[in-house]
Order: C-alpha cells, then structure tokens, then sequence
C-alpha cells in the first residue's frame, strides 16, 4: 500500500475492485465505514455481488480478467469530460514527456514485437533525448508526440459502450462508478483505489496494476490522504517476506539478484544503478552501490573488503525465470533433488495442483516446516496414490506458532509491529528462525569439515545470533537495521555526526558503499536504532488526526506513513488539499511539517535544491508511460488466455508476450462456464491455518462450488446437491451453493454463467475437500509470473463423489 | 551474548505488562478485566491476513487460557474477525505437529526422529545436493560466452509469508549463500 488502513477513512471515494476487504480484510471495514459516515462513497467492482459489494453505494458487475477494459474506460472518461487535476499530471508525472519517432501501436500491438521469441524490443519506447541528453518536453502537452497525447489516443478507443460490451457491465452502472470517482480529480477530493488477487492473478496482471496507478495519477490521487494505489496483501507478513527478497529476482531490499552477465560489484551497480542528469531529479535508487555494500558486510562481515569486491562472488547469478511454476515445471521433468517448504503448501497454493503433487514424487528429498500435517508433506500418502511408489524422502518438522516466539511483522501498510512470544512453542516445535540457525551451522560445519563445492559462501558467512537455544531475534533485527564497522563522522548539511564502531545507523541515507557500514536490508534502516527497538512502540498518539500514529511500531521508509507525499503539495510546498494535509512546507522555518517527507529537500519550486515527489524513478515523474514492462507501455486489454470470446478491442486475442501452455483450452463446447477462485472469511490460504481449528471448520465446514439461480434451474442443481467441475486440468467435487450473489455475464449478447469457488480446501487438515487449485492453469502474468487464478474456462454437471 | 528462553519470555510480558497498566481504576469494574485477572498478558499480531490487528494472549502457567482484540491498537481498537478471533485454537490445539516426523523412501508411513537425527540428515541431504548440483561456470546459449554463475540448480526453497521479518532475512541469507537462485514464495501467487 502506498497508504495504510487506517487512512481509509479519509477518502472521498474508495474504489474497490479485484478485492473483497469485507470478506478478507474485515477489520479494514472499520475505516471504510468511517468513510462512508464522513460522506465518502463506496465502489465495488467485482464478478460477484461480494460482502463487500453488499455495502457499496455502487456496485458494477464486471466479467472476470476484462480489468484493463474496465479501467481503461475511466481513464478515457476522465480525460474526455475533463476531470484530471492538470497540474499534478503536468507538473509530477511524466505527461509532457516527448517520446520516440519509433513507438507506434496498432491492433493491439505496440512496435518491434518479436514472433519467435515473442517479446519486445523495449528500447523501441524510449523517450525522444534533447539537450544534455535528457528526455524532451512540452509542457503545454499539445505535443503529438507527448505522453498526455499518445496516452490520450491510446484510450479514447475504450468509449463506455465498447468497454462495456467487454466487460460486460451494465451501461448505467458503468457510467454511475466512472462519475463517481472521478469526481475525485478535484485537488480538495481524495480517491482510493483497493485491489487484491482480482487484479494480479491475470496474464496482464501488472498491467492491470499500472491500469489502477494510472487512473490515479491522472487524478492526482497519489501521495495524498485518503488517496494511493493499495494493494490489499494476502497474508500477515507477506509484505514482510517480500521486503526481504524471498523471490527469484530478488535481494532484500528490492536489490535485483544478480544477473549472469552482472560479472562482478562493478557490473551489477552499473546495470542496476539508474542514472540521470537532472539536477531536480533525487534518483533514490542512484544509492544502490550502498545498499549492496553493506547487506554484502551484513553477510561476510570482514571477509568482505573493497579487494575482494566484497564477496559479490558468492552470491549465485541467475540465468533466466525460476518463477513458482518454472520451477514446479523443473521439479516435474525430475530436475530437481530437494526443496524446502517453510510455511508453504504447494499441492493446494499453486495452479494446475494435481501436476504439482506428482511433481513432488519426484524429488529425493523433501523438508516441510509447518505448525500442522499440510498437503504437501503428505501428498505421498493422498487419496489414488500408493505411498510405496514414492521413493521421495520426507521430513515434517513442527514450528512454533505466532506467539510462542518473537520478533517482527509488516503489514499492508508497511507498518512493522514486534510480537512477543506468550508461551514456549508447544511439544516439540520450535521456532522458524531457530530451524534456519540449525540448518546453516550444520551446513556450515560439514563444509568447514570435509569440503566440496566451493565452500567459501557458506563457511565464511557471518552468522552470529548468540550461544542460547533460541537465535537472538534482537540480534538478527539489528543486524537488518545496520550498524557501523567503523568511527565515522559524517557531515551532514550543518550537522556533524560521529559514530562509533558498532553504533546502529540511524537511517538509510547514512549507509554507505566503501565497507563502513553493514546492514541487512536498507529499506528497514532506522526500525532498530541505538534508541532501542523502533518496532515495539505503542505510543497511540495522533497529532495530525489523520491517522498517521507516528510513534505505533515502525513502517518502512524511514517511519514515512504515505509514500509519495510530496505529491500532495503543490510545486510550491503548499497541500493540493489544506484540509487533510499529508505533509506542508514552513518557508519560515525551512522545514516540512506534518508525515516524514519523501526526502529533506525543499519543494520543487526551489531552484537550487527542490526535486520532483518521484523519488525512485530517475526521471522524477510518475509513468503513465513505462519504458519497463515487458507487455507495453501502456496497459491494453488483451482476453484472459481462457476466454468466452473473441478480444473486442483488436484482433490481439491474448497478451502477446505471454506463452500459453498445452492444458489450455477455450472450447465453449467443452467448457461453456467462466470459473473463478476465491476467499472467505472463515478460511485462509491453502486452509492449513484454518482447516483445523474446530471454531471456524464449524462456520464452514465443506468446500463448496458457487452458482447462479439460473445455471442451477438450467442443469436441475439444488442447494446442497453434489457437482462435478472440470477443466483442461483437472475435476473436482463439491456441494453446489446456489445464491443470488451470481449471476451470469452478457458477453457479446450471450449470458455466460460463472461458477466460483474457495481454494482453501485439500486433504489434510480436520475439514477436507477438492481443492479448487485441480481446476486452475499454469500460465501467468507477462512480467510477473503471477498465475491467472481468476479467469478460466470450466463445465458443471450434478452428480459425482466425493474422491 | 545470548539470552536465555526465560529471558525471552519475560522481555515479552514485561512490555505487555506496562501496556495494561495503563487504566488501573476503570480495570475493577470492567468484567473481561475480572475474567483475566492473575493472568500473564502478552501482546502479539495476528497472523491471518495483512491488516495487521493487535491481539492480547492471555497465559497462566505457561499455557494460553484467552485471546482477544487489544483495546488499545489503533488498527482494530479490539475488534477482531471469526479468524483472528480463533487465533486461541492455534495455540490450544490437538493437531499441531508436536514431533518430528521422517518418511523413508517407500514407506507408507511416517517415524517419529529425534531434532538431532532430523537436522543432521537435512544438513547431509542439502550439502549432497549443492555439492552435485552445484553451477561454478555456465556458456549462456545467447552470446556463447562463459559466465560464472555460482549456483545450485538441484534444490529449492519455497517459503514463507507466514514466517516472521527477521526469519524471512535469515532464510534468504541462508539461502544466497547456498547458492539457490530458485527461491520463491507465495508473493508469487
């Protein structure tokens, strides 16, 4: 979230699409409804008529993976009735930015697409250069070749009446959502956008997203409170495991793991350090030197010398996607000998799960680490299979839970909150952070003992977190804030700071890249300082009475509640909107009062030291044109790559970079209903968490399969009653919920019936089921790899048992 | 330096401690105050979905007897969902995993095996499997060149967003340093 919960309440409009808080983030409808008690309004648009949709001013229905559609007629709308805020889309994003001869879009196609190996060439998007090498502008925008015009091309083919017959909303529904909140263009109007899985498990999932980021620059709906682009994270820390870079392309930090050809530190910061001439422009990740410097001393400690190139050699260089399914599809071929499941249930969380499991029989070994019996650490023993078959070794170690250990949190608003450990972990069990410990100094003294392949990444990792039973969590938090290896003074404007050899630095702007500092992951600088643990505060005050509670726990950066704030001032420090200001410039003073600014600098009207509210691009303005998605530099609707109809917009049927697998199949005849996969409130996740607590296997006990009175009328299905659902992949059985919360879509003046259905369920666990995941496809977002769980072609037919 | 599991605890209860001494004159007559009174309190955050809500674990004799939405966060000011309010059962509940359990190769069943046996054998399987696996240099198929690449392409870590900030950080310095490139979670999802 570029905002967090609680600043829901002060929206204008909150928009909630591809999501469902009622249902899935119910204690954010505390915020929502205060909203609403302020006058606020609430959208929800959605494939079914959710909780959330039930206490929606206006609810639109909308045919599942047709987003793109849906938001690209909004952004025509504002644009055509004229309801931008101009000066924030002319002044913060990159509207009169001129781009290059070259780029060109036709049929659903932008240039230099490559058939064979069905990419694009992205430098063919480029900005036009002028003098000094930096990107032309125009700053009437009337330019042909500027952003604000081509973007206006680009979206005017999205009229209310195509996208409609795309999305298969009712026109007046459509036109009450799109007045409704662009109403909020105005500077004194604040507008959320809320999405979750909705908008990310697609072919065009971060299209999707950018669909969202740009309706909202062009509002001037970011930076600001009661405004931002808020992705609703799924799980409690998930936001927390991926600032720490638990994925494939990924270093803690959102540092890119290296690439093959990053050959050495040299390489990797010239490739990943994005450069700039514009003096107004603050580049932050033009600081990406410091911060691999010291996460690389954080981990070689004094092995790590400027000589030796701080051991960038150890870390491994990837050579292409090894994405969730890549990687499932290796283990399948048998490619694979181990894997380490920590909290994590592959034969129910991922697509295409009956392919998953006998993938996992064919590892030699495999390592669950969980607080129950999952899936996956049974999977040699599930219903149709002989356990004697299956030669992969199996061990099942037993975690604590939440409060039987310590340490910390971040939530979807970044917001990282320390926990305490309550009791000992029951039985057995321990704790993750004690599992990881024992793996890595067992491993380490194997190495340190009998050698093998090069054994210097391991052996001479610091590791360090105490002699107890139990790592010092306090240890490794301090560690990940960073600390100094040796005395320094630092100047800083008029300041002069000393540190001494072990001092914690106080915040990321102190860290550096010649070895005098060491820290973990930059972005949680400042959350353990020398004055103590910044995560555990429970100071409640609010002295903005916007909800920013400053001093509860921590939130990355550097303890900043709204990101992107100085887009919430105008270029000359002053709020867009002075009743709910975020931050504000005191010109007597020199000095931002309010949220922690997005940097110290003055507002950008200074000539000498103003930047643009940006910060992470080099160009300092927001992109409504991207110059690095692999699909395009503007969002397109493209068809689900299982879809009930043909692309409406242009003969490019599918996302062009997207490559479909074989188990895909859009035979109407075969497949006539659009199936999608959900949440409920009752259950989470794959279910291990929820499955077997007796409370909530009572609220909802059985898997379920949810239809429309009239599929249920047309195929003799009664509540309750037994149903067989099939795809390309795979078949499941359930009970049928026959509800009125679904109804079937108009797609091209066809009524195509939706079934949908939880993907909590699998065999483990108190409460059992067929996991909807059987159903699902591997085939996932071009520059994401997030699978398209949303949007599927299925049959239903009465009758079956339960396997 | 080390610390010890009671130290542990009692750095929890102690924080907590201070958070509820706040409003010792309203807490006589408060009735879910009597229903706890002479009980340990703990704070903690749920851990079901991103809200983040504050939640109070009450525990007597190393036990927790009571969970309930803490007053006093900001977020949720007490209120709790039928998940964050199940949380109690997580903690109290016959089906959690309390051994360590192997399955050999072919058997239909699992063995109870000691942490020491168990973490041993993991260390031996992963050393195997790196040392076997293991990718010092790698000719990309584009350019033809040679490139070191350091990696391990026999193994994977999956995992996890349940796992807390400083074990997340941990696992993927482990698992750098492993050499694994095929490291993933359910961000991926």
């Amino acid at each position: 979230m570029t905002n967090h919960w609680i600043d829901l309440k002060n929206s204008d409009a909150i928009l909630a699409i591809g999501c469902n808080p009622a249902e899935n983030h119910p204690i954010s409808f505390k915020w929502i409804e205060q909203a609403l008690d302020n006058g606020g309004k609430l959208i929800a648009v959605d494939p079914r008529f959710t909780r959330t949709a039930s206490k929606a001013d206006i609810y639109a229905q909308i045919r599942p993976g047709t987003d793109i559609a849906f938001l690209g007629g909004m952004i025509n709308y504002a644009l055509q009735n004229r309801l931008i805020h101009e000066e924030y889309v002319r002044e913060y994003t990159n509207a009169s930015f001129i781009v290059n001869e070259q780029y060109d879009f036709e049929d659903g196609m932008f240039c230099s697409f490559d058939d064979q190996e069905k990419t694009y060439d992205l430098k063919s998007w480029a900005y036009a250069n002028g003098p000094g090498d930096q990107p032309r502008r125009d700053p009437s925008m009337k330019d042909p070749r500027s952003v604000f015009q081509l973007l206006k091309k680009h979206f005017s083919r999205y009229d209310v009446d195509t996208v409609c017959a795309i999305t298969g909303t009712r026109k007046e529904d459509y036109l009450a959502v799109a007045k409704a909140f662009c109403a909020t263009g105005r500077p004194d109007k604040a507008g959320t956008i809320l999405y979750a899985m909705g908008i990310t498990q697609s072919t065009h999932g971060t299209q999707n997203v950018r669909a969202v980021a740009l309706l909202q620059m062009l509002l001037g709906n970011i930076g600001i409170a009661g405004g931002g682009v808020n992705a609703l994270r799924g799980e409690s820390n998930v936001q927390g495991s991926s600032d720490y870079g638990l994925l494939f392309h990924l270093l803690p930090g959102y540092l890119k793991s290296p690439e093959f050809d990053n050959v050495d530190l040299k390489g990797y910061n010239e490739k990943w350090t994005p450069k700039t001439r514009d003096p107004k422009s603050a580049n932050w990740w033009g600081n990406t030197p410091k911060y691999i410097t010291s996460m690389l001393k954080a981990w070689y400690g004094d092995h790590a010398t400027k000589e030796n190139d701080f051991c960038y050699s150890y870390l491994p260089k990837r050579s292409g996607n090894y994405s969730y399914s890549k990687i499932i599809e290796r283990m399948g071929k048998g490619e694979l000998e181990g894997l380490v499941c920590m909290g994590m249930n592959p034969a129910v969380g991922g697509p295409d799960s009956l392919k998953a499991r006998e993938a996992l029989g064919k590892l030699q070994w495999l390592v669950t680490v969980d607080l129950w019996e999952t899936e996956t650490s049974i999977f040699w023993k599930r219903p149709g299979v002989n356990a004697r078959e299956i030669q992969t070794e199996v061990f099942m170690l037993p975690a604590a839970s939440s409060v039987e250990k310590e340490g910390s949190i971040s939530n979807s608003g970044r917001w990282t909150q320390w926990r305490y450990a309550a009791i000992h972990p029951v039985g057995d069990a321990r704790s993750d952070l004690h599992i990881i410990d024992e793996f890595c100094k067992r491993v380490k003294a194997l190495y340190a003992k009998d050698g093998g392949a090069f054994p210097e990444p391991i052996t001479r990792l610091s590791w360090n977190y105490g002699d107890g039973h139990e790592p010092d969590v306090n240890l490794v938090a301090r560690e990940i804030n960073g600390y100094f290896t040796k005395e320094m003074t630092i100047t800083d404007k008029d300041k002069v700071l000393e540190f001494k050899k072990g001092d914690q630095v106080p915040m990321f702007k102190y860290l550096q890249d010649d070895g005098s500092t060491a820290g973990g992951c930059w972005i949680y600088c400042g959350s353990y300082t020398n004055d103590g643990n910044q995560m555990a505060r429970r100071d409640a005050s609010d002295p903005t009475g916007l909800g920013l509670f400053p001093k509860w726990s921590w939130c990355w950066p550097v303890n900043r509640r709204i990101i992107y704030n100085r887009a919430s001032v105008n270029p000359a420090g002053e709020p867009f909107n002075p009743k709910r200001p975020v931050i504000a410039w005191d010109g007597l003073e020199k000095k931002w009062k309010g949220d922690v600014p997005d940097g110290p600098w003055p507002p950008m009207n200074d000539a000498k030291e103003g930047k643009y509210p940006f910060i992470m691009l080099p160009e300092g303005h927001g992109r409504l044109y991207a110059l690095d998605m692999k699909d395009g530099p503007f969002p397109e609707h493209y068809e689900p790559v299982e879809s009930p109809t043909r692309n409406l917009l242009s003969r490019t049927q599918n996302n062009p970079v997207v490559k479909l697998p074989a188990n895909v199949s859009s035979d109407l005849a075969k497949y006539p209903c659009i199936g999608t996969t959900y949440r409920v409130t009752e259950h989470w996740q794959a279910g291990a968490m929820t499955r077997s607590l007796p409370w909530l296997v009572e609220l909802v006990p059985d898997m379920f399969v949810e239809i429309s009175e009239t599929l249920a009328r047309q195929k003799g299905i009664a509540n309750g009653d037994q149903v067989k659902v099939s795809t390309e992949r795979g078949s499941i059985q359930a009970k049928a919920l026959v509800t009125s919360r679904l109804k079937p879509f108009n797609v091209g003046g066809k009524m195509i019936e939706q079934v949908g259905m939880p993907w909590h369920f699998g065999y483990a666990g108190l409460a059992t089921g067929d996991s909807g995941n059987v159903l699902t496809p591997t085939v996932g977002c071009a520059n994401t790899s997030i699978p398209e769980f949303k949007a599927f072609l299925c049959s239903i037919d009465k009758g079956g048992k339960r396997a | 330096m080390g610390i010890s599991r009671r130290q542990f605890l009692q750095g929890g209860a102690l924080a907590a401690g201070a958070v509820l001494a706040g409003k010792p004159g309203e807490a006589s007559v408060d009735t879910p105050d009597l229903r706890t009174r002479g009980l340990k309190s703990t704070t903690t955050i749920c851990p079901f979905c991103s809200v983040g809500c504050g939640i109070i674990v009450h525990t007597r004799d190393g036990k927790v007897v009571n969970t309930e939405g803490d007053p006093q966060h900001p977020i949720n000011q007490g209120s709790l969902c039928p998940k964050g309010s199940a949380l109690f059962q997580i903690a109290n509940n016959e089906r959690r995993l309390q051994k360590v359990m192997y399955r050999a190769p072919g058997s239909d069943r699992f063995e109870e095996k000691s942490w020491d046996w168990a973490l041993d054998r993991i260390a031996q399987r992963m050393k195997e499997t790196r040392d076997r696996s293991f990718k010092a240099k790698e000719t990309n198929k584009k350019d033809k060149k040679e490139y070191v690449v350091n990696r391990t392409d026999g193994m994977a870590f999956f995992g996890g967003a349940g796992l807390d900030n400083e074990e997340c950080y941990l696992w993927s310095k482990f698992a750098r340093a492993m050499g694994i490139g095929q490291l993933e979670h359910q961000a991926r999802l």
